[in-house]
């Protein structure tokens, strides 16, 4: 006949503390209060995939710096650049970052209105960075530098566009944010999910940083 | 207890909106996030102008710029995305990336003799 | 006994009270999927276990056509001038034999065992996120799906699974081909992106309590590197694949030398991914045999601890090494010269797995069932395939080998030999757990000894063919050229071919063995007398794993749960006190109450076919492009606004006469 109640075998207690009410059948999974390591899954899952974000641009990035001299008898980036623009612009996307932390901020005091405001603004920013880009590649195009006209042309629009890209997701979620934040329809906590996208934003606005840097200033 | 249901921007009650995982004496105010905002501001208004100037040997130049570009990165990551306060497990996952990625590009670029100008 | 509360939308069977509750809609026209039953309850599940299954049957097709494919090749080069591949066919053969085998094998087979056993090792009742979870297994298939219909749509890929470019621009790759490798390894790039972020959080955040890291299970710790490697090394690639796809689609002139390009920008790109992955096939298979090696030795593994950092250690060194793989492209001597003496230097942790796991054996109480053959085999012929390895690593020998049979039979010792036969000891090992029913020894000895006697006729001869001279991806071999005497390529190429029939009968083999073995009686729980916690469950485990989480005191909890030690003066004496059938019937009589599982959806296969679109509207039309892209925008909103676990709204009441379990209202 087995026992009912499980003798203990005379180990060693555990380590770590057990979460009181580990499942108390409430959804809590991923929450931090009942996670092993005591963070929240999805901000864990976020800073992962950020991590991995650093290859895939790093490998963008390498692939301009290799060609970034490679224009033959085209245009290149001596003639093409307009610092005061780009400066602009990217002064633009940084201070989306300080608006984008304001909204996480106003999230966490739980100021519903404080937080739409920001996210708003935070979303314009990026649009506005958006449209800086389309006007200086329109101008970049006139001037002579298609896709396919050099390897620096090809590198240099493949890795701007691939950030481009990533800075119009972004857009959509802030707005998607708003909508369901207008609409009372978020779910979970909702801080967090400000904070995420928060997380999100700010590393576009890093890649850009490091864009800027590399692509505009340093002279070819 | 007397219930306000007002938004409240007092410490204690930020804190208790505040996640396990940040350390609450680290909270850091909308004010300090405006100061930041200026310093990666003027640093970016500092790397313009050192480009703008011509006696700027490039040998200077460029790690001048990378250093300010670094400081702008790790700013904003450490601030803004809140990283130096937070978990270490968060660290590791993102600066892993990071400094996978720096190193190996290096690498590559090395062979192709980047550096070597 | 648990009360299992899921949605559901049929009234209530039984039980005086019972509120009929009908789920509310998702948002948009779509019900929550619901079924418990019929194929609905498989394609629409969040469930590891069925996601796991799915991964593993998906996964032997593949094994099975990229088996074809080899015999194809085989066949080809069984005697001179062969006709039975034209240069061009075989030129897609081999190609898509690797890329089906790589990516669409083991890799997905590893995936398998790392979702099904990876909560169950840790005690969680699921992955960290579910629906993430479905969407990297319909990812997987539509992506496996789409590469192979280029065999009729025009041609598959022709230029090697390490497709070097400018080879693989259009020039050179006319076809659409190389497009549909691109589009469809982008689609399992995110399928293994996305499974990489799950694994690391449900191992980092969803242990059972008590389950410090150093107290995880082998296998989930080599799992956990792998996820690490798949994060970083998925993106390199996902870089190269697009830069193909633009010089491909848009004329950009990323490899045109021509045009200022440097066709090393490829390589490099790709093998900084290629590395890393060669360590993402192996690794799982050496977890598996750290598990089965202990079960069938009756001891512990030796050397946990080395175990351990041996393997974050090959997973670290691993992103170190990648231009050994172009030691002859012309980086010159400093280069390689580095990658030289870092590539020796990966020698040394599995060196150390490999010491470990002998000494595991060592003194041991041997059991020698199939998985622990399968187990075994992987020591005895992953070592031989590490031995080519080293001589790989030392640069001028590798100047003669590169681009040889030599190469060819160095890679398939360790992937053949080490990945592929860990697997097939995973299966073994963990039947009974996953199906109820074990395996037939019989036949699995069959299956066993003809597979290794089939790679080593098949793999063995490469050595000397490749020393020999004969290179690679050469779609025949003449007479005039094959040497004589001791040899002759033909001889031995013709050796090679008979023992790939052999390895490809024993490979049917396993699949009769399934047939076979599917009346057998049900096994116990517990039929290996193992040592992690997936064995504290029912066979096969209940939808919710386990009734109660078990609480982790020690490094093989199962193994001190039905083992006391009584040994006197700090000697160590074992003596069974429990079966462990008798340890999941306590977990049973102390079950939780209230269990929520996370519930099905709809979106992640719907994002997944959306992406199947997209990639047809790439090659194809603008229009399906935008079908595609409108179906996964779709998806995606549905997704985000959709909660993880169904509403309380949804979920049926428990029954008022208490006790039932709810799981017989809930079946449709």
């Amino acid at each position: 006949m087995s026992d009912t109640t499980i003798e203990q075998p005379a180990t060693p207690e555990p380590e770590m503390e057990i979460p009181a009410g580990y499942d108390d059948g409430q959804d809590h999974i991923g929450l931090p209060h009942h996670t092993t390591t005591g963070l929240s899954n999805t901000k864990l899952a976020m800073w992962l995939f950020l991590g991995s974000e650093c290859l895939l641009f790093g490998g963008l990035i390498s692939t301009y710096m290799l060609y970034r001299n490679r224009q033959g008898d085209a245009i290149g980036p001596d003639q093409l650049w307009d610092i005061p623009f780009t400066s602009a612009t990217s002064f633009i996307l940084l201070m989306s970052s300080l608006t984008m932390v304001l909204a996480v901020s106003a999230a966490k005091r739980k100021d519903e209105r404080g937080t739409r405001l920001w996210l708003t603004v935070t979303a314009l920013l990026g649009g506005l960075f958006l449209a800086g880009q389309v006007y200086e590649f329109t101008v970049f195009y006139r001037e002579g530098l298609g896709y396919t006209t050099s390897l620096f042309s090809s590198s240099f629009y493949t890795l701007t566009g691939f950030h481009g890209v990533h800075v119009a997701v972004g857009i959509i979620m802030l707005l998607s944010l708003v909508g369901m934040l207008a609409k009372g329809r978020v779910l979970g906590d909702k801080a967090e999910t400000v904070e995420m996208i928060g997380l999100y934003w700010h590393f576009v606005d890093v890649v850009w940083i490091v864009i800027f840097t590399l692509v505009y200033l340093i002279p070819a | 207890m007397s219930i306000d249901n007002d938004t409240h921007t007092d410490t204690d009650d930020v804190v208790s909106q505040v996640e396990h995982d940040d350390l609450h004496s680290h909270e850091i105010s909308d004010k300090n996030y405006v100061i930041i905002a200026l310093l990666l501001a003027v640093l970016t208004a500092m790397e313009v102008a050192a480009t703008e100037i011509s006696s700027f040997p490039s040998s200077l130049l460029v790690p001048a710029l990378l250093l300010m570009m670094a400081v702008k990165f790790f700013v904003v990551v450490s601030y803004f995305m809140h990283l130096k306060h937070d978990a270490a497990l968060f660290k590791f996952g993102f600066y892993i990336g990071l400094a996978g990625a720096v190193v190996l590009y290096s690498v590559v670029l090395t062979t192709f003799h980047f550096f070597v100008n | 006994m648990a009360i299992i509360e899921r949605p559901t939308d049929t009234p209530a069977l039984a039980g005086a009270g019972a509120a009929v509750v009908t789920p509310s809609s998702s948002y948009g026209y779509f019900r929550r999927p619901v079924q418990t039953t019929g194929w609905r309850s498989w394609v629409f599940t969040v469930d590891h276990k069925k996601i796991g299954i799915m991964y593993g049957v998906v996964a032997m097709v593949f094994f099975f056509i990229g088996g074809f494919e080899a015999l194809l090749i085989r066949a080809q080069l069984a005697q001179a001038d062969g006709t039975i591949l034209s240069a061009d066919k075989y030129n897609q053969m081999f190609t898509m034999h690797a890329t089906t085998m790589v990516f669409l094998f083991v890799m997905p087979m590893a995936a398998a065992f790392a979702n099904y056993m990876m909560p169950l090792q840790i005690g969680a009742r699921d992955v960290a996120f579910p629906r993430l979870n479905a969407l990297s297994l319909w990812t997987f298939v539509f992506g496996g799906i789409f590469i192979n219909t280029s065999w009729i749509l025009g041609g598959a890929a022709d230029g090697g699974w390490f497709m070097y470019a400018p080879n693989s621009s259009v020039p050179f790759s006319p076809t659409n081909g190389v497009d549909f490798w691109t589009l469809g390894l982008l689609m399992t790039g995110v399928a293994s992106q996305v499974g990489a972020v799950n694994l690391i959080v449900t191992a980092l955040n969803m242990r059972a309590p008590g389950m410090t890291l150093m107290r995880m299970p082998i296998f989930t710790w080599m799992a956990l590197v792998v996820q690490f490697l798949l994060l970083f090394a998925i993106p390199v690639i996902t870089v190269a694949l697009f830069l193909l796809l633009f010089q491909r689609n848009f004329d950009a002139t990323f490899f045109s030398v021509a045009d200022g390009a440097d066709p090393l920008l490829w390589q490099h790109l790709f093998w900084l991914f290629g590395h890393p992955e060669v360590y993402i096939l192996v690794l799982p298979s050496f977890g598996i045999i750290s598990e089965v090696l202990p079960t069938f030795s009756r001891k512990p593994l030796f050397g946990y601890p080395f175990v351990v950092f041996s393997g974050a250690a090959i997973g670290l060194v691993g992103f170190g090494v990648w231009a050994h793989h172009m030691f002859a492209a012309g980086l010159g001597p400093i280069s390689v010269a580095v990658f030289s003496v870092a590539t020796m230097a990966i020698a040394v942790p599995t060196g150390v797995k490999i010491i470990n796991w002998t000494l595991t054996m060592w003194g041991g109480k041997l059991w020698f069932s199939t998985a622990m053959l399968f187990a075994v085999g992987l020591i005895v012929q992953f070592t031989i395939g590490g031995l080519s390895g080293v001589t790989h690593a030392v640069a001028p020998s590798d100047t003669q080998q590169t681009d040889t049979y030599y190469i060819v039979a160095h890679f398939h010792y360790v992937i053949f030999g080490g990945a592929v036969l860990g697997l097939f000891s995973g299966m073994y090992y963990w039947w009974p757990k996953v199906f109820g029913r074990m395996l037939s020894e019989k036949w699995g000895r069959w299956n066993f000894w003809l597979m290794i006697i089939g790679m080593n006729l098949t793999f063995g001869p490469m050595h000397i063919i490749g020393l020999q001279g004969q290179p690679r991806r050469m779609y025949l071999w003449t007479e005039n050229r094959a040497g004589e005497g001791f040899f002759n390529l033909g001889f031995w190429n013709l050796v090679s071919s008979i023992g790939s029939l052999i390895l490809g009968i024993g490979a049917v083999l396993f699949l009769v063995n399934v047939w076979v073995s599917r009346k057998n009686p049900p096994a116990p729980a517990d039929p290996w007398d193992a040592r992690s916690l997936e064995w504290i469950t029912t066979n096969p485990p209940k939808e919710h794993n386990f009734d109660r989480i078990p609480t982790v005191h020690a490094l093989d909890e199962f193994f001190h749960r039905k083992y006391e030690d009584v040994g006197e003066d700090g000697k160590h004496d074992y003596k069974k006190v429990r079966t462990g059938e008798e340890v999941v019937e306590i977990e049973e009589a102390n079950a939780e109450a209230h269990i929520h599982l996370p519930s099905p959806s709809y979106w992640p296969i719907i994002l997944s076919f959306g992406m199947f679109i997209i990639c047809y509207g790439v090659i194809y039309s603008t229009l399906l492009l935008a079908a595609g892209a409108a179906i996964a925008i779709l998806a995606l909103f549905g997704w985000a606004l959709e909660p993880p676990t169904a509403d309380d709204s949804e979920f049926e009441p428990p029954s008022s006469d208490g006790g039932q379990p709810s799981k017989e209202l809930a079946h449709v």
